[in-house]
């Protein structure tokens, strides 16, 4: 086994996920045999090998720094449930200062 | 049993850019909720961050102020976590490759000087912001989300919380000299974020610490922390181990107020943003922007002091911002004498600028209008009395020409001798007494006769030369 | 023949001598889609009006000669986002999701004048290989409506073999496209990542996802490819280079071209030996045609699965992490507070699929874990990529089967994720080097299509479509129509 239960709802918790009581067994066997296949990597020597993340090569273009607006709010607004007096309405916020910035 | 404190300071630094770090919508928030934002900003699915020059370029200019190595081939990062004003449920952030890193900054308490280390100098976005409601839901505005931001993070070199402190504003200036942020706490541009933890004397590893947080202001930041030391050493003495926690700051009780403890460190899975390759910036580009800088506010103080014959004390007060100690050698290059220069900024402009709340660009007062008046104060076409009428027209209504303006109002001081001397003679006709006081050596006669002439003249009368002459013409008699 | 069994190339010549006008073309789709449709469902939303519509704008101002795709017909996957027309990425969790912008391609496709027929089903969030996981519908294989079109890009590669479109853009994050074209019969094109914008393509595997056209014919796609691509600078990763034109050169032949055959993509032991038979046969045709056939080894290949998945499932696992009920897509009724709101949500938003990789993503990227999995995963990447560096500087493309079977059976795979994954084998290591690559039929075995795959270098397209090209022209495989075997 690479992995149990508690790693997989340690895991559901930080992706917001949850599963079933019941199909938690399961669910760790089939996610175990994933993670046994993936770790074949183990196999592989990458001493001091640089890793790539992104899809190309080429270094990052950067943009001017020139402000401009092509959308109104009310369309931003389209696909959201709850709203009120122009802000996002959500149900309260414990604040546990999880808040990133 | 004695505790030695360990601080380091992580700061929040909000870039004066016109758009977003990583989208065209604009960077300035105080408009009605939601509408400086667009799809990117709101993590509409599909959308993909391109990165603001300038936001680079003012990352880049704070950390060379902060004497920071740039990091060349620079890349940002995924910080993963979910929370209504993080859209994305990740915020783009760097981890190991900061803009800047290794660099340090000097400060002085209590008169001795010493080096804050400061670790890195990273970029990122901002979240948005939500307001709690009492009614059981929360209000997401997302108009801050993607300002841009850097993170500037200290070493634990502080030892109390006046370095804090000194570290703190010592920063605010540099920033502040740069140009890049407004960097004022009070409206959230500059925010602080605090490690603590103590350790006996003596001790080289670091005790538990805790974060605070919410210190969103200079006197939070000093309170707080000294609260923190107390509640700390109050534990430790009574033999309670100390948890990894997140405090706040209450600034109503002045205590801080556990948060959470931190289980392990939080899981925000950091890896290399797919969405934007690496930056790599060229030598070229950190040399323009450190041609770009500023000097910084202690080679300015040293300049004034050994250049200018300023005292410590002014160069202190002229350096406290760019404003100012630019405003201070703008009027010097006019011609001013320095010292008197800084005796009008630190006092009489100061004073209204504080009395009003305006900032140097909001009044009338240029540094050439300044000049001049001072000029004519030592050439004595004014008085100083006189002066500060001359001063309340500069500053409320300005001039291009500030002796046409004396001329004009009739502000000048009286010093034409063929002028006064009728005015004397008259004066001396009418008080023969004072004549005799004087002759028999009661010098305060003197001081009456000016006086009246003074009168006589509304003010306008040189003293100076007044005094001159009424001697001549006493003698005379 | 029927309007339906013309090129884009064909219709384009019968619009401009207005033998046919684009009215004709759209309504001809239509009828085919709703004649097709109930044994191969291959739509998510159909786009009718709007795309009459504009054909009626096209023919009134009349075709531009120049302008080879306008009044011309194609269908969108539906991860790709169109404004106001509903974009759901096969997911209950976008189920009412309207778009408030349009996708770069969309955009492009729209000044190349084409008309945007419907919206088209693919697994969800374009995670999987048959385009079961979809939470909508199934969709049919054409030769055979019990088994699948291949996946995720299903509906996209369904339609065009079944004759309801004559080209749809698909998306290939580890075979997406190439894997639905060989099941299929058709060519479909994973251009070098870079070639094409993501903007407005919901991310999967944000470092390995390309958008690429579905079509009948290599000139077809060659004609949709220099459409779409180009530099986005709302795209960082978007190549800013010289596009070319894909069709130029495209008939000059194969004659003197060095093709490398990756040993490592052969599994002669495979239980469908018809597979690599068929593309045996293709490369003695190659030789026929002028092309030295040199064996070559990309080493690090074995090491693709274990890569890819690790990769893509991280990526993922942060990308759909916006997905919380908050400002679109579905959110759980009852919930009582936050956190509830967004467990909720996204359990009852997501399929098990992607809930499985959601959670081996995060379980790869999560504190102890992420220098074992993500870190060489990476490393890995950087390994399979050198190989494919190192054979190109002595071939001039690859050719290997596109999958190791073909077509399956509907629910033949779907309890036994593993052997899903397996089956991406010899996709997804082009992915991870980000080099183009282009599946054309070249067989059949068992009466279902087989593909090959030519794999080209980094922003090589114009050498894949040349020498796919001449294999078309010298075979009759793309003239095969599906049976619809099974249908009523």
């Amino acid at each position: 086994m690479a992995i149990n239960e508690k790693t997989v709802k340690h895991v559901a918790k930080l992706a917001k996920l949850e599963f079933k009581e019941e199909d938690i067994h399961d669910f760790t066997e089939e996610i175990d045999k994933i993670i046994q296949m993936v770790e074949q990597l183990e196999d592989l020597d990458t001493q001091g090998v640089e890793g790539t993340y992104h899809g190309i090569t080429h270094h990052s273009v950067v943009r001017k720094d020139e402000a401009k607006l092509d959308i109104d709010r009310e369309d931003l607004f389209k696909n959201v449930k709850t709203k009120q007096d122009g802000f996002i309405k959500v149900p309260a916020i414990m604040d546990n200062g999880e808040s990133g910035a | 049993m004695n505790f030695e404190t360990i601080i380091g300071l992580e700061i929040h630094v909000e870039l004066k850019t016109n758009s977003k770090m990583f989208s065209p919508s604009p960077a300035h928030f105080g408009a009605e909720p939601n509408t400086n934002t667009n799809v990117i900003d709101w993590g509409y699915p599909g959308v993909l961050p391109v990165v603001n020059e300038r936001a680079v370029e003012f990352g880049m200019k704070a950390a060379l102020a902060l004497n920071c190595t740039i990091t060349q081939d620079t890349k940002f990062d995924r910080k993963n976590y979910f929370y209504p004003d993080n859209p994305k449920a990740y915020q783009i952030s760097q981890f190991d490759r900061p803009i800047g890193h290794d660099g340090w900054i000097e400060i002085e308490v209590n008169g001795e000087k010493k080096k804050i280390r400061i670790e890195r100098v990273h970029l990122e976005e901002d979240a948005g912001k939500n307001t709690h409601g009492s009614d059981g839901y929360s209000y997401v505005d997302l108009n801050r989300q993607g300002t841009p931001l850097i993170e500037i993070v200290s070493e634990a070199d502080m030892r109390s919380p006046e370095e804090a402190y000194a570290y703190l504003e010592a920063v605010k200036q540099i920033i502040q000299f740069t140009g890049v942020s407004d960097v004022k706490m009070e409206e959230g541009s500059m925010r602080c974020d605090a490690n603590i933890s103590l350790r006996p004397f003596g001790q080289e590893e670091f005790g538990t610490k805790s974060e605070l947080k919410n210190l969103n202001s200079f006197n939070f930041v000093r309170k707080g922390l000294a609260h923190e030391i107390e509640r700390q050493e109050r534990e430790l003495i009574a033999g309670r181990e100390l948890m990894q926690e997140t405090r706040r700051y209450d600034e109503t009780t002045g205590k801080t107020i556990l948060m959470r403890v931190k289980e392990g460190s939080s899981d925000y899975r950091y890896f290399p943003e797919p969405d934007i390759p690496n930056l790599l910036i060229e030598d070229e580009w950190i040399e323009k922007v450190r041609q770009s800088l500023p000097e910084m506010p202690k080679e300015r103080r040293t300049r004034y002091v050994n250049k200018l014959n300023i005292p410590e004390y002014d160069a202190e007060v002229l350096t406290s911002s760019r404003e100012m100690s630019d405003f201070f050698e703008e009027t010097v290059a006019n011609n001013a004498d320095p010292k008197q220069v800084s005796n009008w900024l630190m006092g009489e402009v100061s004073a209204y600028l504080n009395s009003e709340k305006l900032s140097f660009s909001e009044t009338a007062l240029t540094p050439k209008s300044l000049a001049e008046m001072i000029n004519l104060i030592a050439d004595g076409t004014i008085s100083s009395k006189i002066a500060k009428k001359v001063f309340r027209e500069l500053i409320s209504n300005g001039s291009d020409d500030v002796k046409a303006l004396v001329e004009a109002k009739g502000w000048a001081q009286l010093s034409d001798p063929s002028k006064l001397l009728p005015v004397i003679n008259e004066t001396l006709d009418q008080n023969e007494q004072s004549i005799e006081d004087y002759k028999n050596g009661r010098d305060r006669a003197i001081g009456f006769l000016v006086g009246q002439i003074m009168k006589k003249t509304r003010g306008q009368a040189n003293p100076g030369i007044v005094n001159k002459l009424l001697k001549e013409e006493i003698e005379k008699r | 023949m029927t309007i339906l069994d013309y090129t884009l190339e064909e219709l384009h010549e019968r619009l401009v001598n207005s033998e046919l006008t684009s009215v004709q073309v759209i309504e001809a789709v239509y009828e085919k889609i709703n004649e097709t449709e109930p044994n191969v469902g291959a739509f998510l939303a159909l786009n009718k009006e709007e795309a009459l519509k504009q054909a009626r704008e096209v023919d009134k101002n009349g075709i531009d000669p120049n302008n080879i795709l306008s009044g011309l017909p194609i269908g969108i996957k539906d991860n790709i986002v169109t404004k106001d027309l509903t974009t759901t990425a096969a997911s209950k969790m976008l189920e009412d999701f309207v778009p408030v912008y349009n996708a770069t391609v969309v955009e492009k496709l729209a000044e190349a004048g084409m008309i945007s027929i419907g919206k088209l089903n693919m697994d969800e969030f374009a995670m999987g290989g048959s385009t079961e996981n979809s939470a909508f519908k199934v969709t049919r294989n054409p030769w055979n409506l019990s088994k699948v079109p291949g996946g995720s890009s299903g509906g996209s590669a369904a339609a065009v073999a079944a004759g309801q479109l004559p080209a749809s853009l698909g998306s290939d994050t580890g075979g997406s496209i190439r894997q639905p074209a060989s099941f299929t019969g058709i060519v479909g094109m994973k251009p070098t990542y870079g070639r094409v914008s993501r903007y407005g393509l919901i991310a999967f595997g944000s470092s390995l996802d390309q958008i690429g056209p579905f079509t009948r014919t290599v000139k077809d796609n060659a004609l949709v490819l220099n459409a779409i691509s180009g530099y986005d600078d709302r795209d960082s990763t978007s190549y800013n280079g010289e596009t070319p034109d894909f069709t130029e050169n495209i008939e000059a032949g194969v004659k003197g071209m060095r093709i490398g055959v990756p040993k490592e993509y052969f599994h002669e032991d495979a239980k469908e030996k018809g597979v690599v038979e068929s593309v045996r046969a293709a490369l003695k045709k190659y030789e026929e045609l002028g092309a030295e056939i040199v064996e070559v080894s990309l080493p690090h290949s074995k090491y693709g699965i274990p890569a890819y998945y690790i990769i893509a499932s991280s990526e993922a696992s942060s990308n759909l992490q916006r997905f919380d009920g908050i400002r679109y897509g579905y959110r759980a009724e009852g919930v009582k507070n936050l956190e509830e709101l967004y467990v909720k949500s996204r359990s009852e938003g997501f399929g098990l699929e992607v809930k499985r990789r959601i959670m081996l993503g995060t379980f790869s990227l999560s504190a102890g874990f992420y220098d074992a999995h993500f870190k060489k995963a990476a490393q890995a990447r950087t390994l399979i990529r050198q190989d494919f560096e190192k054979v190109f500087e002595d071939v001039d493309f690859l050719v290997a089967p596109t999958t190791t079977s073909t077509a399956f059976e509907i629910g033949g795979r779907i309890d036994d994720p593993l052997a899903m994954y397996m089956a991406d084998i010899l996709t997804v290591p082009v992915n991870l080097a980000g080099v183009p690559s282009v599946s054309i039929p070249c067989g059949f075995s068992d009466d279902m299509p087989v593909g090959m795959q030519l794999i080209g270098k980094h922003f090589d397209e114009q050498t894949l479509y040349r020498a796919a090209y001449a294999f078309e022209q010298a075979t009759d495989f793309h003239k095969q129509k599906p049976t619809f075997k099974g249908g009523k």
